[in-house]
Protein backbone atom coordinates (compact mmCIF):
# COMPACT_ATOMS: atom_id res chain seq x y z
CA UNK A 1 0.00 0.00 0.00
CA UNK A 2 2.70 2.47 1.36
CA UNK A 3 5.20 1.26 -1.81
CA UNK A 4 2.54 1.78 -4.79
CA UNK A 5 1.17 4.85 -3.03
CA UNK A 6 4.69 6.71 -3.14
CA UNK A 7 5.04 5.58 -6.74
CA UNK A 8 2.07 7.02 -7.45
CA UNK A 9 2.59 10.15 -5.80
CA UNK A 10 6.26 9.91 -8.13
CA UNK A 11 3.50 9.81 -11.22
CA UNK A 12 1.38 12.82 -9.89
CA UNK A 13 4.78 15.41 -9.91
CA UNK A 14 5.39 14.02 -13.81
CA UNK A 15 2.24 13.95 -14.67
CA UNK A 16 1.58 17.99 -13.25
CA UNK A 17 4.99 18.98 -14.69
CA UNK A 18 4.02 18.14 -17.75
CA UNK A 19 0.12 19.14 -17.79
CA UNK A 20 1.56 22.49 -16.52
CA UNK A 21 3.44 23.70 -20.11
CA UNK A 22 -0.49 24.55 -20.74
CA UNK A 23 0.39 27.99 -19.07
CA UNK A 24 3.54 28.50 -21.23
CA UNK A 25 1.07 30.47 -23.48
CA UNK A 26 2.37 28.95 -26.91
CA UNK A 27 -1.36 28.23 -28.13
CA UNK A 28 0.12 24.48 -26.73
CA UNK A 29 3.23 24.30 -28.40
CA UNK A 30 5.43 23.24 -25.49
CA UNK A 31 2.48 20.78 -24.74
CA UNK A 32 1.99 19.23 -27.26
CA UNK A 33 6.08 18.45 -28.08
CA UNK A 34 5.75 16.93 -24.45
CA UNK A 35 2.45 14.83 -24.85
CA UNK A 36 4.49 13.60 -28.35
CA UNK A 37 7.73 12.67 -26.30
CA UNK A 38 5.98 10.81 -23.69
CA UNK A 39 3.97 8.88 -26.51
CA UNK A 40 6.50 8.44 -28.84
CA UNK A 41 9.85 7.39 -26.51
CA UNK A 42 9.83 4.21 -25.60
CA UNK A 43 11.36 4.62 -21.77
CA UNK A 44 7.90 6.10 -20.76
CA UNK A 45 5.58 3.74 -22.51
CA UNK A 46 8.10 0.97 -20.75
CA UNK A 47 7.17 3.05 -17.46
CA UNK A 48 3.19 3.75 -18.31
CA UNK A 49 3.13 -0.40 -18.18
CA UNK A 50 4.70 0.33 -14.58
CA UNK A 51 2.00 2.93 -13.81
CA UNK A 52 -0.88 0.79 -14.69
CA UNK A 53 0.74 -2.09 -13.05
CA UNK A 54 0.88 0.09 -9.80
CA UNK A 55 -2.44 1.77 -9.90
CA UNK A 56 -4.14 -2.55 -9.93
CA UNK A 57 -2.03 -3.16 -7.24
CA UNK A 58 -2.92 0.00 -4.98
CA UNK A 59 -6.26 -0.81 -6.18
CA UNK A 60 -6.37 -4.90 -5.04
CA UNK A 61 -4.34 -4.32 -1.96
CA UNK A 62 -6.17 -1.35 -0.94
CA UNK A 63 -9.43 -3.40 -1.13
CA UNK A 64 -8.67 -6.38 0.41
CA UNK A 65 -7.50 -4.39 3.39
CA UNK A 66 -10.30 -2.50 3.35
CA UNK A 67 -12.53 -5.59 3.90
CA UNK A 68 -10.13 -7.56 5.69
CA UNK A 69 -9.77 -4.71 8.42
CA UNK A 70 -13.92 -4.16 8.17
CA UNK A 71 -14.68 -8.24 9.03
CA UNK A 72 -12.82 -7.73 12.35
CA UNK A 73 -15.20 -6.97 14.27
CA UNK A 74 -18.24 -8.38 13.77
CA UNK A 75 -20.51 -6.94 16.24
CA UNK A 76 -20.60 -2.98 15.85
CA UNK A 77 -20.66 0.02 18.59
CA UNK A 78 -24.08 1.49 18.93
CA UNK A 79 -22.81 4.90 19.45
CA UNK A 80 -19.85 5.46 16.85
CA UNK A 81 -16.46 7.25 18.35
CA UNK A 82 -16.68 9.43 14.95
CA UNK A 83 -14.23 12.07 14.98
CA UNK A 84 -12.84 12.04 18.61
CA UNK A 85 -9.32 10.63 18.00
CA UNK A 86 -9.65 10.70 14.24
CA UNK A 87 -9.87 12.46 11.20
CA UNK A 88 -13.02 11.79 8.75
CA UNK A 89 -10.47 11.48 5.80
CA UNK A 90 -7.90 9.15 7.60
CA UNK A 91 -11.00 6.56 7.80
CA UNK A 92 -12.49 7.42 4.43
CA UNK A 93 -9.26 6.37 2.41
CA UNK A 94 -11.66 3.59 0.25
CA UNK A 95 -14.07 6.06 -0.30
CA UNK A 96 -11.77 8.79 -1.12
CA UNK A 97 -10.17 6.02 -3.42
CA UNK A 98 -12.83 5.05 -5.12
CA UNK A 99 -13.86 8.29 -5.94
CA UNK A 100 -10.52 8.68 -7.94
CA UNK A 101 -10.93 5.54 -9.47
CA UNK A 102 -14.32 6.95 -10.72
CA UNK A 103 -12.57 9.66 -12.02
CA UNK A 104 -9.36 7.97 -13.52
CA UNK A 105 -11.91 6.04 -15.87
CA UNK A 106 -13.49 9.33 -17.25
CA UNK A 107 -10.43 10.64 -17.39
CA UNK A 108 -8.61 7.81 -19.13
CA UNK A 109 -11.54 6.96 -21.83
CA UNK A 110 -11.06 11.07 -22.35
CA UNK A 111 -8.03 11.43 -23.25
CA UNK A 112 -5.25 8.49 -22.89
CA UNK A 113 -7.35 5.82 -24.75
CA UNK A 114 -7.70 8.31 -27.99
CA UNK A 115 -4.71 9.64 -28.04
CA UNK A 116 -3.03 6.15 -27.57
CA UNK A 117 -4.54 4.79 -30.10
CA UNK A 118 -4.59 7.45 -32.32
CA UNK A 119 -0.55 7.58 -31.59
CA UNK A 120 0.47 3.67 -32.48
CA UNK A 121 -2.05 1.04 -33.61
CA UNK A 122 -5.36 2.33 -35.08
CA UNK A 123 -5.29 5.37 -36.95
CA UNK A 124 -1.89 6.50 -37.11
CA UNK A 125 -1.72 10.58 -37.30
CA UNK A 126 -1.65 12.07 -34.15
CA UNK A 127 -4.05 14.10 -32.56
CA UNK A 128 -3.70 17.75 -30.87
CA UNK A 129 -4.15 17.11 -27.44
CA UNK A 130 -4.04 21.11 -26.48
CA UNK A 131 -6.80 21.45 -28.99
CA UNK A 132 -8.58 18.22 -27.17
CA UNK A 133 -8.71 19.73 -24.36
CA UNK A 134 -10.34 22.77 -25.28
CA UNK A 135 -13.08 20.65 -26.57
CA UNK A 136 -13.61 18.30 -23.45
CA UNK A 137 -13.37 21.48 -21.06
CA UNK A 138 -16.07 23.03 -22.42
CA UNK A 139 -18.61 20.71 -20.99
CA UNK A 140 -19.58 22.14 -17.33
CA UNK A 141 -20.02 18.73 -15.99
CA UNK A 142 -16.57 17.37 -16.95
CA UNK A 143 -15.14 20.62 -15.23
CA UNK A 144 -17.23 19.23 -12.02
CA UNK A 145 -16.23 15.95 -12.41
CA UNK A 146 -12.38 16.72 -12.91
CA UNK A 147 -13.02 19.20 -9.67
CA UNK A 148 -14.03 15.78 -7.74
CA UNK A 149 -11.53 13.81 -8.95
CA UNK A 150 -9.10 16.85 -7.66
CA UNK A 151 -10.51 16.81 -4.06
CA UNK A 152 -11.16 13.30 -3.47
CA UNK A 153 -7.05 12.75 -4.30
CA UNK A 154 -6.67 15.91 -2.48
CA UNK A 155 -7.89 14.51 1.10
CA UNK A 156 -6.79 11.06 0.03
CA UNK A 157 -3.16 12.42 -0.58
CA UNK A 158 -3.74 14.36 3.08
CA UNK A 159 -3.80 11.16 4.96
CA UNK A 160 -2.11 8.82 2.20
CA UNK A 161 1.32 10.77 2.09
CA UNK A 162 2.51 10.61 5.45
CA UNK A 163 0.80 7.27 6.48
CA UNK A 164 2.83 6.25 3.92
CA UNK A 165 6.05 6.80 5.22
CA UNK A 166 5.04 5.95 8.60
CA UNK A 167 4.22 2.33 7.28
CA UNK A 168 7.62 2.28 5.64
CA UNK A 169 9.01 2.56 9.49
CA UNK A 170 9.82 6.31 9.83
CA UNK A 171 9.58 7.46 13.54
CA UNK A 172 12.23 9.55 13.74
CA UNK A 173 9.82 12.97 15.02
CA UNK A 174 12.05 15.26 12.66
CA UNK A 175 11.52 13.43 9.72
CA UNK A 176 7.90 13.07 10.83
CA UNK A 177 7.43 16.70 11.29
CA UNK A 178 8.81 17.46 8.18
CA UNK A 179 7.31 14.86 5.71
CA UNK A 180 3.57 15.95 7.44
CA UNK A 181 4.66 19.90 6.06
CA UNK A 182 5.77 18.34 2.58
CA UNK A 183 2.34 16.43 2.39
CA UNK A 184 0.19 19.03 3.41
CA UNK A 185 1.84 21.06 0.94
CA UNK A 186 1.59 18.70 -1.34
CA UNK A 187 -1.75 17.41 -1.34
CA UNK A 188 -3.15 20.82 -1.33
CA UNK A 189 -0.45 22.71 -4.05
CA UNK A 190 -0.64 19.53 -6.89
CA UNK A 191 -4.10 18.93 -6.86
CA UNK A 192 -5.27 22.59 -7.17
CA UNK A 193 -3.06 22.44 -10.00
CA UNK A 194 -5.07 19.74 -11.64
CA UNK A 195 -8.06 21.14 -10.64
CA UNK A 196 -6.76 24.42 -12.66
CA UNK A 197 -6.31 22.61 -15.76
CA UNK A 198 -10.21 22.44 -17.03
CA UNK A 199 -11.16 25.50 -15.15
CA UNK A 200 -7.95 27.59 -17.44
CA UNK A 201 -9.57 26.14 -20.36
CA UNK A 202 -12.73 26.72 -19.59
CA UNK A 203 -12.81 30.43 -18.63
CA UNK A 204 -10.45 30.83 -21.42
CA UNK A 205 -7.64 31.35 -19.27
CA UNK A 206 -4.98 29.84 -22.06
CA UNK B 1 -15.90 22.15 42.85
CA UNK B 2 -19.17 21.90 44.70
CA UNK B 3 -20.15 18.32 45.41
CA UNK B 4 -23.59 17.90 43.68
CA UNK B 5 -25.72 15.02 43.26
CA UNK B 6 -27.46 13.40 40.03
CA UNK B 7 -30.37 11.48 38.59
CA UNK B 8 -29.01 9.32 35.76
CA UNK B 9 -30.25 7.13 32.47
CA UNK B 10 -27.75 4.32 31.83
CA UNK B 11 -28.35 2.26 28.94
CA UNK B 12 -25.70 -0.59 29.41
CA UNK B 13 -25.04 -3.66 26.99
CA UNK B 14 -26.40 -6.86 28.49
CA UNK B 15 -25.15 -9.98 27.31
CA UNK B 16 -25.47 -13.50 28.85
CA UNK B 17 -22.56 -14.85 27.51
CA UNK B 18 -21.16 -15.51 23.85
CA UNK B 19 -23.07 -17.42 22.34
CA UNK B 20 -26.43 -15.30 23.21
CA UNK B 21 -27.42 -12.10 21.35
CA UNK B 22 -27.39 -9.34 23.55
CA UNK B 23 -29.39 -5.98 24.13
CA UNK B 24 -29.11 -2.57 25.83
CA UNK B 25 -30.99 -1.99 29.35
CA UNK B 26 -32.18 0.52 30.54
CA UNK B 27 -31.89 1.73 33.93
CA UNK B 28 -32.39 4.74 35.99
CA UNK B 29 -29.72 6.38 39.01
CA UNK B 30 -30.72 8.14 41.46
CA UNK B 31 -28.17 10.64 44.27
CA UNK B 32 -25.15 10.17 42.64
CA UNK B 33 -22.69 11.91 44.10
CA UNK B 34 -20.31 13.91 41.84
CA UNK B 35 -17.71 12.54 44.01
CA UNK B 36 -18.00 9.22 43.18
CA UNK B 37 -15.56 7.45 40.76
CA UNK B 38 -17.88 5.61 37.30
CA UNK B 39 -17.09 2.08 38.89
CA UNK B 40 -18.68 3.16 42.23
CA UNK B 41 -21.34 4.55 40.55
CA UNK B 42 -22.57 0.87 38.78
CA UNK B 43 -21.28 -1.18 41.95
CA UNK B 44 -24.66 1.39 43.51
CA UNK B 45 -26.76 0.37 40.56
CA UNK B 46 -25.62 -3.24 41.05
CA UNK B 47 -26.40 -3.23 44.83
CA UNK B 48 -30.17 -2.07 43.34
CA UNK B 49 -30.37 -5.19 41.10
CA UNK B 50 -29.17 -7.62 43.40
CA UNK B 51 -31.91 -6.14 46.02
CA UNK B 52 -34.28 -6.90 43.11
CA UNK B 53 -33.14 -9.94 43.42
CA UNK B 54 -31.87 -9.72 39.40
CA UNK B 55 -28.54 -10.46 37.72
CA UNK B 56 -25.77 -7.73 38.46
CA UNK B 57 -23.67 -5.72 35.43
CA UNK B 58 -20.34 -7.74 35.20
CA UNK B 59 -17.48 -5.77 34.35
CA UNK B 60 -13.95 -5.64 35.10
CA UNK B 61 -11.93 -3.97 37.30
CA UNK B 62 -9.03 -4.62 39.56
CA UNK B 63 -7.10 -1.89 41.12
CA UNK B 64 -9.37 1.31 40.74
CA UNK B 65 -6.30 3.11 40.68
CA UNK B 66 -5.52 3.25 36.87
CA UNK B 67 -2.55 0.93 36.74
CA UNK B 68 -3.65 -2.45 35.85
CA UNK B 69 -5.15 -2.28 32.88
CA UNK B 70 -8.66 -4.16 33.68
CA UNK B 71 -11.35 -1.58 33.53
CA UNK B 72 -12.55 -1.65 29.83
CA UNK B 73 -15.82 0.32 28.98
CA UNK B 74 -16.66 2.46 25.80
CA UNK B 75 -18.95 5.27 27.09
CA UNK B 76 -21.05 7.37 24.98
CA UNK B 77 -18.45 6.13 21.85
CA UNK B 78 -15.05 6.72 23.28
CA UNK B 79 -13.18 3.80 25.24
CA UNK B 80 -12.52 4.83 28.87
CA UNK B 81 -14.99 7.31 28.55
CA UNK B 82 -14.47 11.50 28.09
CA UNK B 83 -11.56 12.20 30.05
CA UNK B 84 -8.33 12.30 27.99
CA UNK B 85 -5.39 9.79 29.17
CA UNK B 86 -7.96 8.01 31.65
CA UNK B 87 -8.97 4.73 32.57
CA UNK B 88 -12.73 4.39 33.60
CA UNK B 89 -11.72 3.50 37.33
CA UNK B 90 -10.34 6.81 37.43
CA UNK B 91 -13.19 8.78 35.71
CA UNK B 92 -15.23 10.43 38.47
CA UNK B 93 -19.05 11.68 38.17
CA UNK B 94 -18.27 15.32 37.97
CA UNK B 95 -17.87 14.30 34.09
CA UNK B 96 -21.23 14.67 34.15
CA UNK B 97 -24.55 16.24 35.30
CA UNK B 98 -27.84 16.27 36.18
CA UNK B 99 -30.33 14.62 33.72
CA UNK B 100 -27.44 13.00 31.51
CA UNK B 101 -28.00 9.78 29.46
CA UNK B 102 -25.30 7.32 29.58
CA UNK B 103 -24.08 4.73 26.90
CA UNK B 104 -21.96 2.02 28.55
CA UNK B 105 -21.32 -0.65 25.42
CA UNK B 106 -18.00 -3.23 25.90
CA UNK B 107 -15.16 -3.22 23.37
CA UNK B 108 -15.96 -4.31 20.29
CA UNK B 109 -13.53 -6.82 18.27
CA UNK B 110 -13.68 -10.15 17.10
CA UNK B 111 -10.41 -10.94 19.01
CA UNK B 112 -11.76 -9.32 22.54
CA UNK B 113 -15.13 -11.91 22.38
CA UNK B 114 -18.04 -10.71 24.87
CA UNK B 115 -17.85 -13.26 28.34
CA UNK B 116 -20.61 -11.60 29.72
CA UNK B 117 -21.89 -7.66 29.60
CA UNK B 118 -19.69 -5.21 30.05
CA UNK B 119 -16.69 -8.03 30.30
CA UNK B 120 -14.39 -9.58 27.31
CA UNK B 121 -12.18 -11.93 26.94
CA UNK B 122 -8.73 -10.09 26.50
CA UNK B 123 -6.30 -13.63 26.83
CA UNK B 124 -5.32 -12.71 22.82
CA UNK B 125 -3.25 -10.10 24.32
CA UNK B 126 -1.80 -12.63 26.50
CA UNK B 127 -0.58 -14.72 23.64
CA UNK B 128 0.74 -11.61 21.87
CA UNK B 129 3.06 -11.11 24.51
CA UNK B 130 3.95 -15.23 24.87
CA UNK B 131 5.11 -15.15 21.69
CA UNK B 132 7.62 -12.68 21.88
CA UNK B 133 6.96 -10.03 24.55
CA UNK B 134 9.68 -10.73 26.90
CA UNK B 135 13.68 -10.96 27.02
CA UNK B 136 15.20 -14.23 27.65
CA UNK B 137 17.87 -14.33 30.64
CA UNK B 138 19.90 -16.67 31.98
CA UNK B 139 19.63 -16.66 35.65
CA UNK B 140 22.22 -16.27 37.67
CA UNK B 141 23.85 -14.28 40.78
CA UNK B 142 22.44 -10.33 40.15
CA UNK B 143 24.48 -8.13 37.49
CA UNK B 144 25.88 -5.05 39.38
CA UNK B 145 23.69 -1.47 38.66
CA UNK B 146 24.74 0.62 36.06
CA UNK B 147 27.00 -2.13 34.80
CA UNK B 148 25.47 -2.20 31.09
CA UNK B 149 25.26 1.59 29.70
CA UNK B 150 22.29 2.86 28.18
CA UNK B 151 21.92 5.67 26.55
CA UNK B 152 19.50 8.22 28.09
CA UNK B 153 16.69 9.35 25.68
CA UNK B 154 16.89 5.62 24.35
CA UNK B 155 15.77 4.87 28.34
CA UNK B 156 13.34 7.28 28.06
CA UNK B 157 11.54 6.27 24.93
CA UNK B 158 11.58 2.86 26.40
CA UNK B 159 9.84 4.08 30.07
CA UNK B 160 7.16 6.09 27.89
CA UNK B 161 6.24 2.87 26.20
CA UNK B 162 6.49 1.01 29.18
CA UNK B 163 3.83 2.03 30.12
CA UNK B 164 1.09 0.65 28.36
CA UNK B 165 -1.35 -1.49 30.74
CA UNK B 166 -2.43 -3.58 27.85
CA UNK B 167 -6.25 -2.34 28.58
CA UNK B 168 -7.10 -2.44 24.64
CA UNK B 169 -8.82 0.97 24.35
CA UNK B 170 -6.14 1.13 21.44
CA UNK B 171 -8.28 -1.77 20.02
CA UNK B 172 -11.69 -0.82 21.02
CA UNK B 173 -10.79 2.85 19.56
CA UNK B 174 -9.79 1.51 16.14
CA UNK B 175 -11.84 1.54 13.12
CA UNK B 176 -9.62 -2.01 12.06
CA UNK B 177 -9.37 -3.48 15.58
CA UNK B 178 -5.60 -3.17 15.05
CA UNK B 179 -3.81 -3.93 18.13
CA UNK B 180 -0.62 -2.32 16.77
CA UNK B 181 -0.50 0.38 19.43
CA UNK B 182 -0.07 -2.02 22.09
CA UNK B 183 2.53 -4.55 20.03
CA UNK B 184 4.32 -1.25 19.45
CA UNK B 185 4.61 -0.48 22.83
CA UNK B 186 5.66 -3.80 23.94
CA UNK B 187 8.41 -3.72 20.78
CA UNK B 188 9.26 -0.05 21.55
CA UNK B 189 9.42 -1.29 25.45
CA UNK B 190 12.16 -4.21 25.09
CA UNK B 191 14.12 -3.53 21.76
CA UNK B 192 15.26 -0.05 22.47
CA UNK B 193 17.00 -1.46 25.64
CA UNK B 194 20.20 -3.30 25.66
CA UNK B 195 18.58 -6.50 27.50
CA UNK B 196 15.87 -6.51 24.98
CA UNK B 197 17.93 -6.07 21.60
CA UNK B 198 19.16 -9.31 20.71
CA UNK B 199 16.22 -10.71 20.41
CA UNK B 200 14.28 -7.59 18.22
CA UNK B 201 14.07 -9.15 15.29
CA UNK B 202 12.59 -12.75 16.29
CA UNK B 203 9.95 -10.62 18.31
CA UNK B 204 8.74 -8.30 15.88
CA UNK B 205 8.16 -11.28 13.43
CA UNK B 206 6.35 -13.08 16.01
CA UNK B 207 4.41 -10.83 17.94
CA UNK B 208 3.30 -9.25 14.46
CA UNK B 209 2.48 -13.07 13.37
CA UNK B 210 0.48 -13.43 16.18
CA UNK B 211 -1.41 -10.45 16.21
CA UNK B 212 -2.50 -11.25 12.87
CA UNK B 213 -3.59 -15.16 14.06
CA UNK B 214 -5.72 -13.71 16.72
CA UNK B 215 -8.09 -11.82 14.31
CA UNK B 216 -6.59 -8.13 14.47
CA UNK B 217 -7.17 -5.70 11.80
CA UNK B 218 -4.44 -3.96 10.27
CA UNK B 219 -2.98 -0.14 10.64
CA UNK B 220 -3.62 2.61 8.16
CA UNK B 221 -2.44 5.42 10.75
CA UNK B 222 -5.86 6.90 11.40
CA UNK B 223 -4.34 7.52 15.02
CA UNK B 224 -7.59 6.93 16.82
CA UNK B 225 -5.63 4.47 19.44
CA UNK B 226 -3.17 7.07 20.58
CA UNK B 227 -6.21 9.84 21.11
CA UNK B 228 -7.94 7.18 23.68
CA UNK B 229 -4.49 6.06 25.33
CA UNK B 230 -4.93 6.28 28.83
CA UNK B 231 -1.03 6.63 29.37
CA UNK B 232 -0.64 8.82 26.35
CA UNK B 233 1.13 6.33 23.97
CA UNK B 234 2.74 7.50 20.86
CA UNK B 235 1.93 6.41 17.42
CA UNK B 236 4.99 7.14 16.72
CA UNK B 237 5.88 4.01 18.04
CA UNK B 238 3.73 2.03 15.63
CA UNK B 239 6.29 3.59 13.00
CA UNK B 240 9.51 2.74 15.12
CA UNK B 241 7.82 -1.31 15.21
CA UNK B 242 6.90 -1.08 11.58
CA UNK B 243 10.48 -0.49 11.04
CA UNK B 244 11.51 -3.24 13.51
CA UNK B 245 9.63 -5.22 10.93
CA UNK B 246 10.37 -4.65 7.80
CA UNK B 247 14.16 -4.64 8.90
CA UNK B 248 13.61 -8.19 10.51
CA UNK B 249 11.73 -9.19 7.40
CA UNK B 250 14.57 -8.52 5.28
CA UNK B 251 17.42 -10.15 6.95
CA UNK B 252 15.52 -13.09 8.32
CA UNK B 253 16.88 -16.39 7.47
Amino acid sequence: MALTGIFLILFLIVHVGLNACIWAMDDGEMFNKGAHFMGSNIVPRILEIGLFAGILLHIIQGLMLEFQNRSKRKQGYAVAMGNKGSKWYSRSMGILGTLVLLFLVVHISDFWLPNRSSQGFLLGEEINLYEKMKVVFRQEWVVGLYLLGCISLAWHLLHGFQSAFRTLGVSNSKYLVLLNGIGVCFSIIVPLAFALMPLSFYFGWV
Amino acid sequence: MEQYTMNLTLKVWRQKNGNEPGRFDTYPVKNISSEMSFLEMIDVLNEEIIREGKDPIAFDHDCREGICGMCSMYIDGRPHGPWEKNTVCQLHMRAYKDGDTIVIEPWRANAFPVIKDLMVDRSSFDRIIQAGGYISVNTGSPVDANAIPVQKDMADAAFAAAACIGCGACVAACKNSSAMLFLSAKVTHLGLLPQGHPERRSRALNMVAQMDKEGFGACTNTGACEAVCPKGISIENIARLNREYIMAGLVTE
